[in-house]
């Protein structure tokens, strides 16, 4: 079974926290799809208001193991620094790494992404990093010493699912012993049983659940996609071919003129 | 003396991080600190002495994906 840094999980879905529409169908969905990983997130605390308190109960609540992002870091020194701060506040060492280099599709900043890779790992993190399908920085983030990696299906809460097959499938082939995450992009059920046929070893998704008409509904379908994918994947698919074979045994068909 | 938390200025009596952290009424909350852009651990606020103008930012968790 696949290990994420030393974590077996039984359900292959992980689940970011944001934009449901309230904190109740937040914890609902969570259990509805039985996921093992949530993702959470840093943000200012007012001393008045004391948001992130009440939020840190619920998820403590829910029995979860937490992934803390860097989300909206564009720099190194934020990434690493928000890590850092995350490491302390959630207590685990996992962190998806998100250094953004691109405002409109927020694509990350492969060499930002890869430095901050090498100084959270040499701190001692076990650093998820939000990559592309590229190979070749996906080569020197194992070299950084990830033992995980991240690339996007398409860009973040687009919905459009795996954008570019050929590279996915790629990567796939090219490191096959390193558990490999399709996070960010997908849109529906289907986006994430594609992803686990390919032979990743678990999607990771937030906006596609979260803004569905019925979130908790999606979450379960997407937990039962995500299964069904990695069933049909261990069961050896089929090679497609381009002309029909009858599935029908054609001997002793009866001869009618 | 006036330092700027989580972005806006802000009169502070106290003059280390764990004070002021206190002083706001952060009290015991789940918050990570960094001073001037630089992480500052739990253990490391009491003697991290702030001056006029210093950028704290106090953080907790929220919803992320």
């Amino acid at each position: 079974m696949t290990a994420f840094y030393g974590v077996e999980l039984a359900n292959r879905l992980m689940l970011g926290t944001a934009q449901y529409p309230s904190p109740a169908i937040l914890a609902e969905a969570v259990r509805a799809a039985g996921v093992e990983v949530v993702t959470v997130s840093l943000r200012r605390e007012s001393a008045e208001r004391r948001d992130g308190q009440a939020f840190w109960a619920l998820i403590r609540e829910l029995g979860v193991r937490v992934l803390p992002n860097t989300a909206g870091c564009h720099t190194v020194k934020e990434a690493v620094t928000t890590a850092q701060m995350a490491r302390e506040v959630f207590e685990t060492p996992w962190v998806k790494l998100e250094v953004i280099g691109e405002h409109d599709s927020l694509q990350p900043d492969l060499f930002g992404l890869v430095e901050a890779a090498a100084i959270l790992t040499e701190d001692g993190f076990q650093v998820f990093p939000y990559t592309t399908e590229d190979l070749v920085v996906a080569g020197r983030l194992l070299d950084a010493g990830c033992e995980v990696l991240m690339p996007w299906g398409a860009p973040i809460g687009s919905g459009l699912g795996l954008n570019n097959l050929y590279g996915l499938r790629s990567l796939r082939a090219h490191f096959p012993d390193v558990p490999l995450v399709v996070d960010a992009g997908l849109g529906l059920p289907s986006h994430a049983a594609a992803a686990m046929e390919l032979g990743y070893d678990a999607v990771l998704l937030n906006t596609a659940v979260a803004k569905a008409g019925d979130p908790v509904a999606m979450a379960a379908a997407f937990a039962q996609a995500v299964a069904a994918g990695r069933a049909a994947h261990d069961a050896d698919p089929m090679e497609p071919r381009d002309m029909a074979a009858p599935s029908t045994p054609v001997l002793g068909k009866a001869f009618l003129g | 003396m006036q330092i700027v938390l989580n972005g806006k200025p802000c009169e502070v009596a106290q003059a280390r991080l764990d004070g002021v952290l206190q002083e706001l009424g952060y009290h015991e909350a789940k918050v990570a600190t960094a001073v001037n852009g630089d992480f500052v651990a739990r253990p490391a606020r009491a003697a991290t002495a702030l001056k006029e103008g210093d950028q704290v930012e106090v953080i907790a968790p929220m919803q992320g994906g």
